[in-house]
């Protein structure tokens, strides 16, 4: 199969015309070894399945579609005992945020690949303001069944954006204990945003704070700025 | 995404797949805050447990399940909760001639999605949460039970198979503690 694909690749360069042709040639090819490859192959499975059972790979079942649900007592007990985990590994509320958030981003960058694929066609997204609109829209809709309440824009420095919820999900069952009330648990979801930002190209930081519900404040980096200002004068 | 807007919006459910990747993410931090799997394993039941002692309380009030006079009842309880919470409905089976012993079978496990054992992980249990929970749950009813996995897709088994045994029935009520 390999040399296939290495063949695949040389197509860019050459003339259409040529591609017809070469294109056919590597089909008589491919019809002369492959029921030789395919024998080896059979052999090989087997001879894995006598030794030790082969895994499944993910590939081997189609992209789910993203229309399981399980219960949200499911979901809150299990988020309460990743939040003690956290709790009872670190020593300041900063910790505790920064340990919450490395959870999210894994999550985060999963559903970057998850979502471009199945509801995006592949399609990239390089403007700014798109992007946002996407994690507004698109992520929160796949997470958490509607879109974010409001995204704003901060008056006086252009690279801070505020992505407003007022429950947020992970919060419902969370009370907060009066001597560190400035933990805030969704700094899992501040995670997943800023792994989804970062991992489409738009490094940033992001911060949860509890300010109108919980406030997520998106902090671009400089380039991020320079590189959309030049698309717009495209 | 028109797809998305046609979920209905069920305040009491969440998104499988955010309830998915959150516990990948967690399993992974696991696996690097101890980096061996029999600690992991032990940890996952530990919260499954932890989980399993509260949410029984959850149960009773939702699904009104009446009293339990045998151990066929109870399975079929942990079955009804499995549809309950997780949306799947597994089958019991293979009773142990004594009936003290049984398997909840799973074709599909909600946890697992999007999961590869890598091959350094193989001795992972990686939804031993659930041995925990049910483990914890029971405890909560007076039943000391052993939870434990005997078959699991991602290790290339066709189903995933939880087996639980009765070991006895708890006489006086132990106040709930939280490790």
């Amino acid at each position: 199969m390999s040399f296939l694909t290495a063949n695949l690749s040389n197509h860019v360069n050459k003339p259409k015309i040529h591609l017809r042709v070469i294109e056919l040639a590597q089909k008589c090819l491919f019809t002369l070894t492959s029921s030789k490859e395919q024998k080896q192959e059979e052999e090989e499975t087997q001879e894995k399945m006598s030794s030790s059972k082969q895994r499944p790979s993910i590939l081997d079942k189609s992209l789910s579609r993203g229309k399981s649900e399980v219960s949200l007592t499911a979901y809150a007990l299990l988020f309460s005992e990743m939040v003690q985990y956290c709790q009872n590994r670190v020593k300041t509320v900063n910790e505790l945020h920064n340990k919450l958030s490395e959870l999210g981003q894994s999550v985060g960058v999963r559903m970057v690949e998850l979502l471009f694929v199945r509801e995006r066609n592949y399609k990239r997204e390089i403007k700014l303001l798109n992007i946002l609109l996407f994690v507004k829209g698109t992520l929160w809709k796949s997470l958490f069944g509607k879109e974010a309440d409001k995204l704003d824009r901060a008056t006086d420095d252009e690279r801070i954006y505020y992505l407003i919820e007022k429950e947020p999900l992970v919060n419902r069952f969370i009370s907060v204990p009066r001597d560190k009330s400035s933990i805030n648990c969704a700094a899992f979801i501040a995670g997943i945003i800023e792994a989804v930002l970062t991992s489409t190209g738009f490094p940033a930081k992001v911060t949860a704070l509890w300010h109108k519900g919980t406030t997520f404040m998106i902090k671009f980096d400089d380039n991020v700025l320079a590189r959309d200002k030049q698309l717009e004068g495209r | 995404m028109s797809r998305q807007s046609m979920r209905a919006n069920d305040p009491k459910k969440v998104s499988g797949e955010l309830f998915t990747l959150t516990y990948g993410s967690l399993v992974a931090q696991l696996l690097q805050d101890y980096e061996n799997v029999d600690d992991v394993n032990r940890q996952l039941e530990r919260m499954g447990y932890n989980i399993g002692m509260r949410l029984i309380e959850d149960f009773l009030a939702r699904a009104n399940p009446g009293r339990c006079y045998d151990l066929r009842d109870t399975a079929d309880k942990i079955q009804q909760a499995f549809k309950l919470y997780l949306g799947v409905s597994p089958s019991i089976g293979s009773w142990n001639p004594g009936g003290d012993e049984f398997s909840v079978v799973l074709d599909s496990n909600p946890l697992a999605e999007f999961v590869e054992l890598p091959d350094h992980c193989l001795g992972l249990r990686y939804s031993n949460i659930l041995a925990g929970v049910i483990r914890g749950a029971c405890e909560m009813v007076q039943l000391e039970v052993m939870v434990w996995f005997i078959a699991d897709q991602l290790k290339g088994d066709n189903v995933t198979e939880i087996r639980v045994k009765f070991i006895k029935r708890i006489e006086d009520a132990i106040p709930a503690g939280e490790d």
